[in-house]
């Protein structure tokens, strides 16, 4: 790593978050300004200008690639149109123990005084509680489910080759075209579109002035720098940045930056989810990185220190504050972009190229949180591209996970996608899958599947508030069969499905009415084409996503009431649920029976998995299909970052023998310590889910260091994700680490700051981690080299 | 219905032969190797393991015992070896699985149910099933069974033994072997005498026939530090082996880790001083090995 290099990231990871106010003072002057006097798509556009015109230009010290979301690196700016955040949010954000944000005095003033008056009642949060209806708030504060939009925008998209081989400059033709071909006679959306396609023509402007300033800066800089090498590269990032984004790159480092201009306007423009990504970054590289190696401007090592300041930068820039629930269902400082490296090309052939090994040679060195990267390793890639990603994954930081391409795309295939699309999408945010540039594929919130089924042995009563939120479906002391417990769990996963649909659709309308993204709409197709707003059904394809978890505490669960109940009549149901009140209290032995003697998911027994797929058919049928706000349908997929702490602390004890409050089962991973028959087993089990329905699943694995120290251990390794795949798994991921080290972490967190753990399709530092997550990272089968 | 005593089967099993395998440990072993880290595998009956760290004392199994053989002793269950039939009701009563029947009795069937299992794992690695212990051959009639059903359905079977058997049963079974991983621990048959309770005669007179007959073989030397890892030994061994034209080995440090199973089955360990074998050792060994033409890898 080059001096530079180390300098950057030293700065990277020791500079303390903060809150920077000063978007929030321009965007408060933009809706000044503007508002009421123009469309709201016309407003959205001239907002974005006037920040790009007047947000603080950065270029740190030595670094290649420039721009940063806020004043300087890790300082974060907020978002009052989206999220108000009240002073007693910023006394949270500033004093709590994990995730912190500095906020000064002045930024609590100008909140204060500024933000707050303007921002408190027109927030898109506030609408949003104000419009929901009161079976959706019970169902929220029950912990049912949660709801991603209330304080960040819907985003959950990546880009795709086109900023490669197309500038601003022709995104502006393309939308004038448009312009003139609006039909204002037989068209009744044709002011609409006009409205929309206008906003993007300034937002194109805006980005194109923001890369001038940037060009402008580093002349001045250039102009009283003495290192003449400095000066050069100063020199170059000013040429490179008055000629993108308004035109297409020339070079491997343009193409860099021109992606950093264009990740820097989504999230200036809004707080989107997942931020945004480059997506298939091996593929659009690969062009200029041979054209430099031929015409003798670019060696491997230039490349690859290019390719490290560009990693800083996605480093530099956190996830904005969360409070509340979306906190607790997202409790990190990573903000998602999740480089995706091989898969296939258009054509259907081998993507894995020279710049695929360079990119993983950078991850190994790197070792940052952001961005996160993941193998879409298809069938047709070499062994020696998943040995390269086995030889970081063992290091044991948890990157890069691993992707099924082939299965990615038959996903993809079955929604109705068309196969080129498919071959060009890939996975984003933690496992999702996606038709990158070319899809809105929204997350609305985690689903709690086993607080369906607590709620079900209540006879639709919540037993933690006593409160009535879920059908009457009968007293299950008097069900004479399983089935007819399975049937009342299925009309109250329909019940409450139905209130988290409703509830997404009047959200929908809010972003689409109140917050379009335009600039966003300009590099996601058919946007221009359809004259029509990202967030309101502009892209080619629309995809909204409800994410089932717990579906390994929630099986578990079942079976243990069929067995115990039903099959092997060793315990009655009042007495069962009596227990459970008693959260075990004085039957610790019967606890034991459930976790020690009873069928459990994740062990290739059919009599667990055959309910693991009972439930995930009931979940599919609840959701896929139904029709979405954009033109497109609802899917199911099966992640779920930090939420199954949250969803478990709001449930009682489960009859799989877990106690009140604790954390659900992860992803599709069986319940921590549950599967116990070895890795080719949880595979088995996992792969009885039809996992090509869903549009994601999450496994996570923890093996022992010992299990892979020998070449033999890691080839096993490479056999058994292979297989996996040949079985149609969708995703897989590794802790490389032992409960030793992690309890040891846990006593002294202050002698592993710099441990990073798997999580659920992120990594994040161990310290950084809620206790309780740690506790169940802890409690994660750990797969050992047997003796 | 031929049964065995079979008290464990492993997936994922990396260390027993090429690719992923399922290994199946056959109980009853003819040697009694100080070191070994399988002791419930010594005895060919069925034993009980008790867990006294697991053992929550609830009492569950001394009510259920029939033959009043267990009590409870600073609130951990004892059981009185004499006196318990392993009739396994307390098995059934632990909530904790503190008691552990080591031996089930399974037939053919069974067996080749679970090691199916994992076709497609060996399928894409190149492995198979291992069939280790104890000592397999000495439930040959099985093993047999296993060994046909294997062969017709193309799973590559290996066989990990200690050559301790009667030729008639060995050299019967070789056609039908893929792969034998031949335990070997002294070329002096009285040192191996004294710490595994047989000379080693027979095993070296199997070893030299199955090598007679192009039988495919993985010499497997456990290295116990000042017991057999002298490098006049591990000389002798390789050649042995290079005379019978045996061209691979692996070299299986001592470990521990079976220590704490003495305790739980009630039987004395007697190497309780031994201590890791250094790396320095290993490597001078490994050397030793390969300069005599061997393929030497540590570990299975």
């Amino acid at each position: 790593m080059k001096e530079r290099v180390i300098e950057l990231r030293r700065t990277s990871l020791e500079t303390q978050p903060s809150i920077s106010i000063e978007r929030s003072r321009l965007i408060t002057e933009a809706y000044r300004k503007y508002e009421g006097t123009v469309s709201v798509p016309v407003l959205r556009a001239l907002a974005f200008k006037h920040l790009l015109e007047h947000k603080t230009i950065c270029i740190n010290p030595g670094e290649l690639i420039v721009g940063e979301r806020g004043e300087s690196p890790q300082s974060t700016p907020l978002y009052p149109e989206l999220c108000c955040h009240s002073l007693a949010d910023l006394e949270i954000i500033n004093n709590r123990e994990k995730i912190s944000f500095k906020v000064s005095p002045e930024v609590k003033a100008i909140q204060e005084k500024e933000i707050i008056p303007f921002w408190q009642e027109r927030s898109i949060r506030t609408k949003i509680f104000k419009e929901m209806t009161p079976e959706w708030l019970d169902c929220y504060q029950a912990g049912l489910f949660t709801e991603f939009m209330e304080q960040r925008a819907p985003g959950h998209t990546v880009a795709d080759h086109k900023i490669y081989q197309q500038g601003f400059l022709d995104f502006k033709r393309e939308i004038k075209e448009e312009l003139a071909r609006l039909d204002f006679y037989d068209d009744p959306e044709a002011y609409e579109k006009q409205e929309e396609l206008k906003a993007m023509l300034i937002c194109a402007d805006a980005l194109i002035r923001f890369a001038e300033r940037y060009a402008e800066k580093a002349e001045e800089l250039a102009a009283s720098e003495t290192d003449p090498v400095r000066k050069e590269e100063l020199l170059k990032i000013a040429a490179g940045c008055s000629h993108i984004p308004g035109h297409k790159p020339r070079d491997f480092q343009e193409a860099l930056q021109m992606y950093w201009f264009v990740h820097l306007g989504v999230i200036t423009e809004l707080n989107t989810w997942d931020s945004f990504n480059p997506g298939r970054l091996d593929q659009h590289l690969l062009p200029f990185y041979q054209d430099g190696l031929a015409a003798g401007t670019l060696t491997r090592e230039k490349a690859q220190e290019l390719l490290q300041c560009f990693w800083i930068k996605f480093n530099n820039q956190p996830a904005p504050p969360k409070v509340g629930i979306t906190l607790q269902e997202s409790g990190t400082y990573t903000d998602f972009a999740n480089i995706n490296n091989g898969g296939l090309r258009a054509d259907g052939s081998d993507g894995v190229n020279e710049v695929s090994y360079l990119i993983l040679d950078v991850i190994d060195e790197m070792r940052l949180l952001q961005p996160s990267t993941n193998i879409q390793l298809s069938k047709k890639n070499p062994n020696r591209f998943l040995k390269r990603a086995l030889g970081i994954i063992k290091k044991g930081w948890g990157q890069p996970s691993v992707f099924n391409a082939d299965q990615v795309i038959n996903e993809m295939l079955r929604q109705g996608k068309t196969i080129e699309d498919a071959r060009c999408g890939g996975t984003s945010g933690c496992v999702e899958t996606g038709a990158f540039g070319k899809e809105s594929y929204i997350l609305t919130g985690y689903f709690n599947l086993t607080k369906v089924l607590e709620i079900t042995l209540h006879d639709g009563v919540d037993p933690r508030t006593g409160k009535k939120i879920g059908l009457t479906t009968g007293d299950p002391a008097k069900f004479k069969s399983f089935d007819q417990l399975m049937v009342a769990f299925q009309q109250q996963l329909h019940h409450f499905i139905d209130i988290k649909i409703r509830g997404n659709n009047v959200i929908e309308k809010l972003y689409s009415n109140y917050m379009p993204a335009p600039f966003l709409s300009i590099i996601i197709s058919d946007c221009i084409k359809k004259g029509k707003d990202y967030n309101a059904g502009g892209a080619r394809y629309n995809t909204n996503y409800i994410q089932g978890v717990g579906i390994g505490s929630i099986t578990d669960s079942l079976a243990a009431l069929k067995y115990h109940v039903f099959d092997q009549h060793n315990q009655t149901w009042p007495d069962f649920l009596k227990i459970l009140e008693q959260d075990f209290a004085g039957h610790e032995d019967f606890r034991q029976i459930l976790l020690n003697k009873t069928p459990k998911y994740g062990n290739d027994d059919l009599y667990a998995d055959s309910i693991m797929t009972a439930v995930f058919d009931r979940f599919y049928d609840q959701v896929n299909g139904r029709k979405n706000m954009k033109g497109g349908y609802y899917r199911i997929n099966m992640l779920p970052t930090t939420c199954h702490v949250y969803f478990g602390s709001v449930i009682g004890a489960t009859p799989d023998g877990r106690k009140a409050g604790l954390p659900l089962s992860e992803g599709i991973s069986p319940v921590q310590g549950a599967d116990r028959s070895g890795p080719t087993a949880v595979i088995k089990s996992a792969a009885r889910m039809d996992q090509v329905r869903t549009g994601g699943t999450l496994l996570n694995q923890k093996f022992t260091p010992k299990l892979l120290a020998d070449e033999k251990g890691l080839n096993s390794l490479l056999h058994l994700i292979r297989a996996y795949f040949k079985l149609d798994g969708h995703h897989i991921q590794f802790n490389v680490i032992d409960a030793a080290t992690l309890r040891q972490a846990q006593a002294e967190p202050e002698n592993y700051r710099s441990l990073i753990v798997r999580v659920a399709g992120y990594s994040d530092y161990f310290n950084n981690l809620s206790k309780d997550l740690q506790d169940e990272i802890i409690a994660r089968t750990e797969q050992t080299l047997l003796q | 219905m031929k049964t065995a005593n079979i008290f464990n089967i492993q997936r994922y099993s990396i260390h027993d032969g090429p690719g992923i395998r399922t290994t199946v440990f056959f109980k009853g072993c003819p040697l009694n190797c100080w070191w070994c880290h399988n002791p419930e595998s010594q005895a060919t009956t069925q034993e009980l393991l008790f867990d006294q760290e697991r053992c929550l004392g609830c009492g569950n199994c001394l009510r259920n015992c029939p033959v009043g053989a267990i009590e409870l002793v600073d609130g951990k269950a004892l059981r009185a070896k004499s006196k318990c039939d392993i009739c396994g009701q307390c098995i059934q009563s632990c909530p904790v699985s503190a008691v552990e029947l080591v031996g089930q009795i399974m037939t053919v069937e069974e067996v080749i149910e679970e090691t199916e299992k994992d076709l497609l794992f060996y399928e894409e690695s190149g492995g198979g099933v291992t069939c280790s212990g104890g000592e397999p051959l000495l439930q040959a009639d099985f093993l047999t069974l296993l060994a046909d059903y294997y062969q017709q359905a193309e799973i590559e079977l290996a066989v990990d033994t200690c050559g301790q058997i009667a030729w008639e049963k060995l050299g019967r079974l070789a056609p039908k072997i893929a792969l034998f991983l031949y335990d070997l621990k002294f070329i002096d048959s009285e040192k191996h005498q004294q710490y595994t309770g047989v000379g080693n005669q027979l095993i070296l007179a199997n070893l030299a026939k199955l090598a007679a007959a192009n039988c495919r073989i993985i010499a497997r030397i456990p290295l116990i530090p000042g017991i057999n890892d002298h490098i006049s030994n591990i000389k002798e061994i390789g050649q042995f082996l290079t005379e019978l034209n045996i061209k691979d080995v692996n070299l299986l440090p001592y470990h521990r880790a079976g220590v704490d199973k003495y305790q739980r089955l009630g039987k004395e360990y007697k190497l309780s001083e031994c201590e890791d074998l250094s790396e320095e050792r290993l490597a001078q060994l490994v050397g030793i090995l390969e300069k005599l033409g061997l393929n030497t890898k540590i570990g299975g």
